[in-house]
């Protein structure tokens, strides 16, 4: 059974002897690189198989370009030092420039018998002439698989410079991988090629895909993310196209991918972006919601199920004891078991059906949680690791999990749409819930503002360059270790405001903001607003509230949670609500405006359809894991 | 083969290949009331509404209707109010989907009824049918004309039951008066 994978997926290899098949839309360049532990290029010329060096020891690859391609790798004769071994794919020059205009390249890694292990459609690309496919690694002794997809806009310069080259030694190595294969004979690409449209032409996406049983290339992961104009072929050279040359979003989009066909009595197994949307972003984030809503009606239908099958056993055990002719002889003892045998069997088959459903949704949540981009995914997810900020910001955004107790491994993600509607509220309070009960307060406290710093980040991460500003407010500096590493990668746009004046200050500042900006966008004349307004977002992270607020900044800290967010002021609090109960019922409409989450796991979210009540844990780097400092890194140095 | 169903009569919603349905729709289409040349937008429309209760050991447990589009447990969907009916050639006006596999184990009953929520009475409702259609393939099972009706403004239509593992319809055909399913639950009990 072949395994389609998704970008970022891993799959066992059982043998050392493999081939990779590439089926692409147009002739390609097709290679190997050898890195070592850390995705380094191996020293020595033997370090890459490309068209102008094919035979490495371990690999062999074709010497010119081709639409179909072959690549032998021999892992058991690879370098000890070798522990990746990246296929990668290039564009000759001479042909299309980009991976963005043409069909989506397949591979498809076979083992020695010639059966197919492992198919990956490389979909998303865009500006990319140069491409890491997929890469075979050593995992604890045994190789494995995994699908990369990793692009590079500069070509094979750009990824061997990627992989640790100089850039000097590797645009050399990128002029000797290149030119080879330009010299061969053109006619010969032409018919490897098997169209008679040219190269670029509209049948070259339909060339007919080797070695796979399916006919024409299926996109099971789905379409390129917004902005990339679709797995559409480019235009025949003397066509007139009649498209308006960027507006890519009001086509049609791709197919969704549809599950296989089920086999008789079997349930369809589920992929990856099976729902309703004009992008695979739009997709995943339907097909995430409809996950949520089944796994909340399937366990309503068994709670539902359960509560009734207890109802009629006390009721019938009522009638046993209501009549004192069978209180006395055995006739009671049989009317309570049967009662009882009555109760079991019913909540027998309520658990049945319910293990089937949960089987399904775990199912697709597997093929579903590797697909997810990064804004969707946790910070474990393998994107995190290699991160960069993206040129628009996402639909919506992860900022946990939610579980019910019948299957507390099934984690939905909890996603929530950008840009936020309301400020986020992490609870530092003990009473809110029993985990937070066992943690002592300090402990609690930082772990809330490590929460939102993480929120924070991921709120950065996951919008363009210079898409937010960050204040902080931190009365008495008691965050000052937490918030650290947003400043240390300097993206606060200020010292955290401490002492009462400093508090004031940094909130009259945001509220003229959200005044001024709101009268401009109100009278149409967003371009006349005074120089020093700032319009970019903000985000104000406020620690240790009510401490430092006189009653005047109390007021403007609720005018920003209720007006901000229209005009892109956000807010984020850390707070404990018992601590400003001094202020009585006043808070509560600001407490009620925000989104309330817990940094410890916390049952207090309810889902919009049956109300159950949802066990959120939110979402953290894993322990000893440096991806945060990473991704903030990342973000200063693309600012 | 579609079925033209009488008063009383039950069919087994088993698949003729011995397989069995594994989700149903019960659809409901009537004929929207004749325009008036002037001022056409005070014709009197007809609305009826098609509700499903489901039952379990004679308990109403959930209904769905057009308040309440989507059962608790999802299993039961309305696919929304029509107002005014239509052409009343055959066509569905309002549809309730029923996913037989994931009905909760409990429940046992479903009955459809249809009221007439703007109080006409079956008598001015032409061309009205209520059918069953197997989901998975659009074929119409059965079928139940609700012609000829008298002074009423309810029918309690049909109920889809389970009998051993699989599921049967009967057609019930019961004439009551109400405006929503509320009304109809005395004149329902009987049928359970």
């Amino acid at each position: 059974m072949t395994a389609e994978l998704v970008r970022g997926q891993n799959h066992p290899l059982p043998h050392t002897q493999v081939e990779i098949r590439i089926s692409a839309g147009t002739p390609v360049l097709a290679g190997v690189l050898l890195g070592d532990e850390a995705g380094r290029m191996l020293p020595g010329a033997d370090a890459a198989a490309h068209p102008g060096r094919p035979r490495i020891p371990g690999a062999v690859c074709p010497v010119a370009a081709a639409a179909g391609q072959r690549i032998e790798v021999d892992l058991a004769a690879v370098p000890d030092a070798a522990h990746r071994v990246g296929v990668l794919l290039a564009l000759p020059p001479g042909g299309p420039a980009r991976f963005g205009t043409v069909a989506a390249p397949h591979l498809a890694v076979l083992d020695a018998g010639g059966t197919e292990a492992v198919g990956f459609t490389l979909t998303g690309l865009d500006t990319e002439s140069a491409v890491i496919a997929v890469e075979l690694y050593r995992r604890q002794g045994a190789w494995k698989v995994r699908a990369v997809g990793q692009g590079y806009a500069d070509g094979l310069a750009g990824l061997f410079a990627d992989h640790g080259l100089d850039p000097v030694a590797a645009a050399a190595l990128a002029a000797s991988a290149v030119p080879a294969a330009a010299e061969a004979p053109p006619q010969a690409v032409r018919t490897l090629g098997g169209t008679t449209a040219g190269p670029q032409g509209p049948a070259a996406a339909t060339e007919p895909d080797r070695g796979r049983e399916a006919p024409g290339p299926v996109p099971v992961s789905g379409v390129p993310y917004p902005g990339t104009p679709g797995p559409a072929p480019a235009e025949p050279p003397a066509a007139v196209s009649y498209e308006h040359p960027r507006r890519a979003r009001t086509q049609p989009p791709a197919p969704a991918p549809q599950p296989a066909p089920a086999r008789p009595g079997e349930q369809p197994r589920p992929v990856a972006g099976d729902a309703n949307g004009w992008t695979m972003e739009e997709r995943l984030h339907n097909q995430v919601w409809g996950m949520f809503e089944d796994l909340a009606r399937v366990v309503a239908a068994y709670r539902s199920a359960v509560a009734f099958a207890e109802d009629r056993m006390d009721r019938e055990l009522d009638q046993a004891l209501a009549d004192p002719r069978d209180r006395l002889g055995g006739g009671s003892g049989a009317a309570r078991e049967a009662a009882q045998a009555r109760h079991d069997d019913l909540v027998l088959q309520a658990r049945a059906v319910l293990d089937r459903d949960l089987a399904q949704l775990t199912a697709e949540a597997e093929v579903v949680e590797p697909a997810l981009p990064a804004a969707f995914a946790g910070w474990d997810h393998p994107l995190w690791q290699d991160h960069r900020l993206p040129s628009e910001p996402p639909m919506s955004l992860r900022l946990g999990d939610l579980h019910l107790p019948e299957r507390p491994d099934l984690r939905i993600p909890m996603l929530v749409r950008l840009p936020l509607e309301r400020g986020l509220w992490i609870d530092s309070g003990r009473t809110g819930s029993e985990a937070a009960m066992a943690m002592d307060t300090d402990r609690l406290r930082r772990l809330a503002l490590d929460t939102a710093v993480a929120h924070a980040a991921r709120l950065l991460a996951v919008h363009p360059a210079g898409g937010f500003r960050v204040h902080a407010v931190d009365a008495a500096g008691a965050g000052a270790a937490a918030l650290e590493p947003l400043r240390r990668a300097g993206l606060l746009a200020g010292p955290p405001a401490t002492g009462a004046a400093g508090v004031s200050e940094l909130l009259a500042r945001l509220t003229e903001r959200v005044d001024l900006v709101q009268m401009a966008l109100g009278s149409g004349a967003a371009e006349s607003l005074p120089p020093h307004v700032d319009t970019a977002p903000q985000l104000l992270i406020v620690h240790d509230f009510p401490h430092g607020f006189d009653d005047r900044a109390v007021t403007r800290l609720r005018y920003l949670a209720d007006e901000g967010p229209a005009v892109g002021v956000h807010l984020l609090m850390v707070a404990d609500r018992d601590e400003a109960s001094a202020y009585g019922p006043l808070l509560d409409p600001l407490w009620k405006s925000l989104l309330r989450l817990s940094p410890v796991p916390d049952d207090h979210l309810a889902d919009p359809w049956v109300g159950h009540a949802w066990t959120f844990e939110p979402s953290l780097p894993p322990a000893g894991s440096a991806v945060l400092e990473q991704v903030l890194a990342r973000i200063a140095e693309e600012r | 083969m579609t079925v033209n169903m009488t008063k009383g009569q039950a069919i087994s919603l088993a698949k003729a290949d011995g397989g069995t349905l594994t989700a149903v729709r019960m659809g409901l289409g009537w004929q929207a009331a004749k325009r008036r040349g002037l001022f056409g937008s005070r014709t009197r429309e007809i609305d009826l509404d098609a509700s499903a209760v489901l039952f379990a050991d004679r308990q109403p447990v959930d209904v769905v209707f057009f308040r309440h589009l989507i059962s608790e447990d999802g299993s039961v969907r309305h696919t929304g109010d029509n107002l005014v009916g239509g052409v009343g050639q055959g066509g569905d006006d309002e549809a309730i989907l029923v996913d037989l596999q994931r009905v909760p184990v409990h429940v046992d009953q479903i009955v459809f009824t249809v009221n007439s929520f703007t109080g006409q009475t079956f008598q001015e409702v032409e061309n009205a049918f209520c059918r069953i259609v197997d989901e998975t393939n659009g074929q119409e099972l059965a079928r139940y004309t609700l012609n000829g009706g008298g002074q009423y403004t309810a029918q309690i239509m049909a109920k889809v039951h389970r009998a051993g593992g699989g599921w049967k319809m009967t057609a019930l055909g019961d004439a009551a008066n109400g405006r929503t399913f509320q009304d109809l639950l005395p004149a329902i009990v009987p049928h359970l």
